[in-house]
């Protein structure tokens, strides 16, 4: 990969508010066109970054170019190419939908020739245009959202920053949210996401783990499943799931042992037969109904790369 | 840059004129503030509660007493028996002076003696017992010069008569005092004037530091700060609705206190919307500073409230600001109130010129250009 394609890059970025380190030395690159997700807990240090990347916080330390501009020195100019929407709804409430779009787009000021027609573009992207009229303030959360973003898509800027931009939103507008985020992607726009979910996670062509500052991994989310269970994962399906447990967590050949509903989960290193587990639990009197191996979700994989962190 | 602020002052109008609360501080709240000090605002003491305890009882004590009763200052309204009465009377505030006229006032004043007359002030409230014992005094000068003069008539024409004394002619000084500009010494008009700056203060100060808190509070400004919008737009933006609200408080104030309060205006229009500017320019930006210290709307109006009390006081709005100490009339001198109000009341009393006022312009000038660098370069585009 040639650095031509990298629209974002961050070298030993850090943040620290008064004596605490919100953002830890992180180094990543995010590519021309893609949808780049960051994903952790709150309080991890993702909307610290997104904030350092919009020219809203100077960093401690470090280096980052958004676009062909540098983060520290040229936050002005990466605002022209940017649009950014935060986890909280931050337009006008007391404006109609069309006076909030008016307003941004004479503030990103938007051609005149081209008002109108972006206008009516965001109008239909969001879905509103029959509640062209209606004060901000009276709209679902979800039309909201909508609303907002499309005011941060008025100037067309090549890259979209997004601050957990579906928190709140319920599961059918969170689906429409992302539809809408892999069209603008498929046109080219650069998608930066914030979440702390992890099946939206799972949407996200590219994904960094970031956790108490620090960012964990980085890939594919099927990168990231492979790379942090080092193992196999066993379901186990048994009669006295509570003695089982207590019984394999003293073992020391298991990596890891967690209970999963009524099941439990085994993390065995690779190269370790499962079967010998089967026969010692027999003998303790606990009656083995189901061990299969199971395909790692991303949670397994985000739980197992922050028990490694930690 | 102008597309940009047109924005900024369109949303900041249409804001303002969905807010209820808003119009409330806008409009009505400097109504009521100058109908309030208007009415309440005066220094001028009438219908004093006062008793009589009159033990003389004849017509000279009488006529002392009308001299009382028709001055329109005093209302006399219990005529207690004893002195112990009297005293009660004082007690319980039902009367702020009393007097008493003792057995032999006419008895000694005949023989030609100082008769003394006991009056009783009510101290408590420092200020009017010092305004109404010189209403007293003023009475009382004016009563013994009656008698006087009644008495050298008469001697003179006796003398005259019996050949005795040789026609002369009375030097007599006479205290013409006459006070310019306000003849009738109202303070009424002396101190509306004045409320015209409070109001104005107070109104832009606080709507401009809250307009830009709110934003804070609510999170909106953050959406504003990642677009490419100049620090010196969004606050010209966001300023200019509110130095308009002035101006058009400033003429629904002086049209009241011109038409129903009867205040001369006796200067230019042009000279006191000129220096309303000014003035608005420290207000404004003293605002704006505030809210570059604050996070919440409370902070900010906590603020101007911190800083709008001394500043009245420091202004001479009330006190002189002469006889403050040396170190608090240096003080003063960053006050931009104490400026503007003599410039108002020069406008509207004296009809001053800018020729007369261009001192008291410059230094109102000065201080607004500086609190607004100030707060302008304290205003950044970035947050922690």
């Amino acid at each position: 990969m040639d650095k031509e394609s990298f629209i974002v890059e961050v070298e030993n970025l850090v943040r620290k508010f008064d004596g605490f380190t919100a953002v830890d030395n992180i180094t990543f690159q995010v590519r021309k066109g893609e949808v780049f997700g960051f994903l952790g807990p709150n309080g991890a240090g993702k909307t610290t970054t997104i904030k350092m990347l919009c020219g809203l916080l100077s960093p401690t330390s470090g280096r980052g170019r958004v676009g062909d501009y540098d983060i520290s020195t040229q936050s002005e100019k990466i605002k022209e190419n940017i649009g950014y929407m935060s986890q909280k709804f931050s337009l006008y409430e007391e404006l109609t939908v069309e006076e909030n779009i008016d307003f941004y787009s004479g503030i990103y000021r938007v051609k005149k020739v081209l008002k109108k027609e972006r206008k009516e573009w965001v109008l239909k992207m969001a879905d509103l245009e029959d509640k062209r009229g209606r004060k901000t303030g009276e709209l679902a959360l979800g039309w909201k959202q909508r609303l907002a973003l499309g005011c941060a898509l008025l100037h067309n800027p090549p890259i979209l920053f997004l601050d957990e931009p579906t928190s709140g939103v319920d599961p059918v507008s969170r689906r429409n949210f992302w539809d809408m985020i892999y069209s603008f992607s498929d046109k080219g726009t650069t998608v930066f996401v914030t979440t702390h979910y992890l099946d939206e996670a799972e949407y996200c062509h590219r994904l960094g783990l970031i956790f108490k500052g620090k960012l964990v991994q980085i890939g594919t989310p099927e990168e990231l499943k492979g790379k942090s269970v080092s193992g196999s994962i066993w379901e186990l399906e048994c009669d006295k799931p509570i003695e089982a447990l207590d019984f394999l967590q003293k073992d020391k050949r298991i990596m890891e042992v967690s209970l999963f509903g009524i099941n439990i989960h085994l993390l065995l290193p690779s190269g370790e037969e499962v079967t010998p587990f089967s026969h010692l639990l027999k003998e303790k009197g606990i009656e083995v109904i189901r061990l299969h191996k199971v395909i790692p979700s991303l949670e397994d994989a985000f739980v197992s790369l922050i028990r490694k962190e930690s | 840059m102008w597309e940009r602020i047109k924005h900024i002052f369109l949303k900041e109008s249409i804001q303002i004129r969905r807010d209820r609360r808003m119009l409330m501080i806008i409009f009505v709240a400097p109504l009521l503030q100058l109908v309030l000090l208007g009415y309440a605002a005066t220094m001028d003491i009438n219908r004093i509660p006062t008793a009589v305890l009159d033990f003389s009882k004849t017509q000279e004590s009488r006529e002392l007493i009308s001299l009382f009763r028709n001055s329109g200052r005093f209302t006399i309204n219990h005529i207690p028996e004893s002195q112990k009465e009297l005293v009660e009377l004082l007690d319980q505030g039902k009367i702020w002076v009393g007097i008493e006229i003792e057995n032999d006032f006419v008895k000694e004043m005949k023989k030609g003696k100082t008769v003394p007359i006991q009056i009783l002030i009510d101290g408590t409230n420092s200020n009017t017992a010092g305004v109404v014992s010189g209403y007293i005094n003023q009475l009382l000068f004016s009563y013994n010069k009656k008698i006087s003069q009644d008495k050298l008539q008469k001697k003179l024409a006796q003398g005259l008569l019996s050949g005795q004394v040789q026609p002369v002619k009375i030097l007599n000084l006479e205290n013409q005092a006459r006070a310019w500009y306000n003849p009738e010494l109202k303070s009424r008009d002396y101190n509306l004037p004045g409320v015209l700056a409070l109001i104005l203060m107070i109104t832009t100060m606080m709507l401009t530091s809250m307009a830009i808190v709110r934003e804070k509070e609510i999170g909106t400004i953050e959406q504003l700060m990642v677009t490419p919008i100049k620090t010196t737009e969004l606050i010209l933006g966001k300023v200019i609705p509110f130095a308009l609200i002035g101006f058009i408080d400033v003429v629904l104030v002086t049209s009241v206190a011109v038409l129903w309060f009867k205040i001369p205006f006796r200067g230019s229009f042009f000279l006191l919307f000129l220096s309303v500017g000014v003035y608005l320019l420290t207000t404004i930006g003293i605002g704006l500073f505030f809210s570059t210290l604050s996070r919440t709307q409370q902070q900010s109006m906590m603020l101007t409230f911190f800083f709008v009390m001394p500043a009245i006081i420091l202004s001479g709005f009330m006190f002189p600001i002469a006889n403050m100490p040396r170190l608090i009339q240096y003080l003063s001198f960053a006050n931009p109130l104490r400026y503007f109000l003599v410039i108002v009341r020069g406008i509207f009393l004296k009809g001053s010129s800018f020729r007369v006022l261009w001192d008291q312009i410059l230094p109102l000038g000065i201080i607004g250009v500086i609190v607004l660098i100030l707060s302008t370069a304290r205003f950044k585009k970035k947050i922690g």
